[in-house]
């Protein structure tokens, strides 16, 4: 029972986690903006470049909130420029679970 | 029966690969950044001639050629150095030299090739014949904008700490190097202009360009276009500009303005500015077709699928060209009448006529970003 009662909860956080997450053909255009106008400044794989590493290991110990937070309206006095006019805010946090996951190759 | 007939096949086949000899003046190479890779071009036929696979990680690639334009360098992401033999088509060297790397020059004598590093911060310098590593300057800041200059050196500007420095390579094991502190906030590249002596950084963090005089460089640096933003708020910059000696047509030297849809136009006699020209977008390139009748400027992110090209005696745009989606490079041929163009986001390089701006070739490529001919090994800052 109690193992029934947490896999409810679990499946629970999941579904909110993927409630606002992009459609397929959406997720593929941002997938192409992250690898090829982020790794502009980022890298292609994201190694890092004029912008640090986005790579899971560089944004493992990083606040996931802060993070979106940053890709939508940049960081002032530095290269980083605001992203809010081509993402949603659950854009931007669906992005940074796949930052966080690593992109498929 | 049948061996026979096919060892004689792959006779004639062997026989067939003996390529005969060719110049490499109309030759180049296309990075395909995604597949890291390089396509091999001709300008003569515009056709593309195959590929050489195996360079790593090629975001942000580009490539210097020896004086011969026999080799190209190619400089990776990943702080790949690759020699390539574009007569042989295929890799000559390769050596990973350090974690992160954005560009390089040759010197002047083609005898040493500097690689500009991110991380650790720093140039290497290298035998250009055997990719002998020879000496290390490191700078404890990511190096942008490196071009070579005569006499052997090379200049670059420091981002963090806002820094040009100038190394003379003379005795590449044991390089000198001239500091010019405090030149402003965050050069982001930097660039000579075709007779090797001045070099100009442009500035992420102040509205202005850093200008040296590599005849007197003890003078220092001189603060050039300063305050060209008139204390407006820039637009949120997408993709940095690019520089590099094109830019410089005639007496004139036409630059990206930093988050502005504007092409700054300089006078190199007076140091002033000469005008200013409102554009498609947030300018990435801004090249002079060779002869110096008009500059061609590219744009970022999102409106980069555009290509317009300003009249330089009428100072104004003249034409407007939609190659395709995400177009990142042009580069043209040494007398200026054709220009290859690549379009990232459409799988293409597109050639186009420079004087009707009809269509000439369209070749399908992988994510094409730079284009690089071997013209350029003949040319100082290149
Ligand atoms: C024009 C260059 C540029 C582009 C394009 C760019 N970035 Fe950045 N980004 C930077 C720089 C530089 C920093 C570091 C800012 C600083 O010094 O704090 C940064 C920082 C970040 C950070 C914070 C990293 C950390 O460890 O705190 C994230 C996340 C990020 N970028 C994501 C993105 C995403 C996603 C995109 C594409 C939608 C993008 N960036 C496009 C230059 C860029």
């Amino acid at each position: 029972m109690l193992r029934f009662l947490a896999m409810l909860a679990l499946a629970a956080v999941c579904t909110t986690a993927l409630a606002g997450a992009p459609a397929p053909a959406r997720r593929a255009e941002i997938l192409h903006l992250l690898r090829q106008d982020c790794g502009a400044c980022h890298g292609l794989t994201l190694k890092g470049g004029l912008g640090p590493s986005l790579e899971p290991a560089a944004l493992a110990a990083k606040d996931a909130d802060q993070l979106s937070f940053v890709i939508l309206q940049g960081r002032r006095g530095t290269p980083m420029p605001p992203w809010g006019a081509f993402l949603t805010q659950a854009e931007a946090r669906w992005m940074v679970e796949q930052l966080k996951k690593g992109l498929p190759k | 029966m049948r061996f026979p007939v096919i060892a004689a096949l792959l006779l004639g086949i062997a026989a067939c690969a003996t390529p005969p000899p060719r110049g490499t003046g109309d030759l180049g190479l296309v990075i395909e950044r995604a597949a890291g890779r390089v396509m091999l071009i001709e300008t003569s036929g515009r056709s593309s001639l195959g590929h050489i696979e195996g360079l790593g990680d090629l975001s942000h690639a580009s490539a210097v050629f020896s004086r011969d334009g026999r080799y190209a360098y190619v400089f990776g992401r990943d702080g790949g150095l690759t020699k390539l033999d574009l007569l042989r088509a295929r890799i000559e060297r390769r050596v990973i030299q350090a974690g992160n790397s954005i560009g390089g020059a040759i010197s002047q004598d083609g005898r040493l090739v500097a690689v500009a590093n991110y991380v650790p911060g720093g140039i290497r310098i290298f035998d250009a014949q055997t990719l002998e590593p020879l000496s290390v300057v490191p700078t404890g800041a990511k190096v942008v904008g490196i071009a070579d200059a005569p006499g052997n050196r090379f200049v670059f500007s420091l981002f963090e700490t806002g820094e040009i420095w100038i190394v003379d390579a003379s005795d590449p094991r044991r390089p000198q190097v001239r500091k010019i502190v405090g030149v402003g906030k965050q050069p982001y590249d930097g660039f000579i202009t075709p007779n090797g002596r001045h070099y100009i950084a442009g500035l992420f963090g102040e509205d202005g360009l850093a200008l040296v005089d590599l005849w007197a460089p003890q003078a220092g640096a001189r603060r050039i276009l300063d305050g060209y933003g008139r204390g407006e708020e820039p637009l949120p910059v997408y993709k940095m500009p690019h520089l590099r000696g094109w830019a410089v047509a005639g007496r004139y030297i036409f630059l990206p303005a930093v988050g502005r849809h504007e092409v700054l136009v300089l006078d190199s006699v007076t140091w002033t500015e000469a005008g200013r020209i409102a554009v498609h977008g947030q300018p990435v390139f801004a090249v002079a077709q060779p002869g110096a009748r008009r500059v061609w400027v590219n744009f970022a992110f999102p409106r980069n699928d555009v290509v317009q090209v300003i009249d330089v005696a009428a100072m104004r745009v003249v034409k407007e060209l939609r190659p395709g989606r995400a177009v990142l490079h042009m580069e043209f041929t040494p007398r200026g009448e054709q220009v290859w163009v690549s379009s990232r986001d459409d799988g293409a390089v597109l050639v186009y006529d420079t004087a009707t701006y009809a269509e000439l070739a369209r070749l399908p490529a992988q994510s094409p970003s730079g284009i690089f001919l071997t013209s350029r090994g003949a040319m100082t800052g290149f």
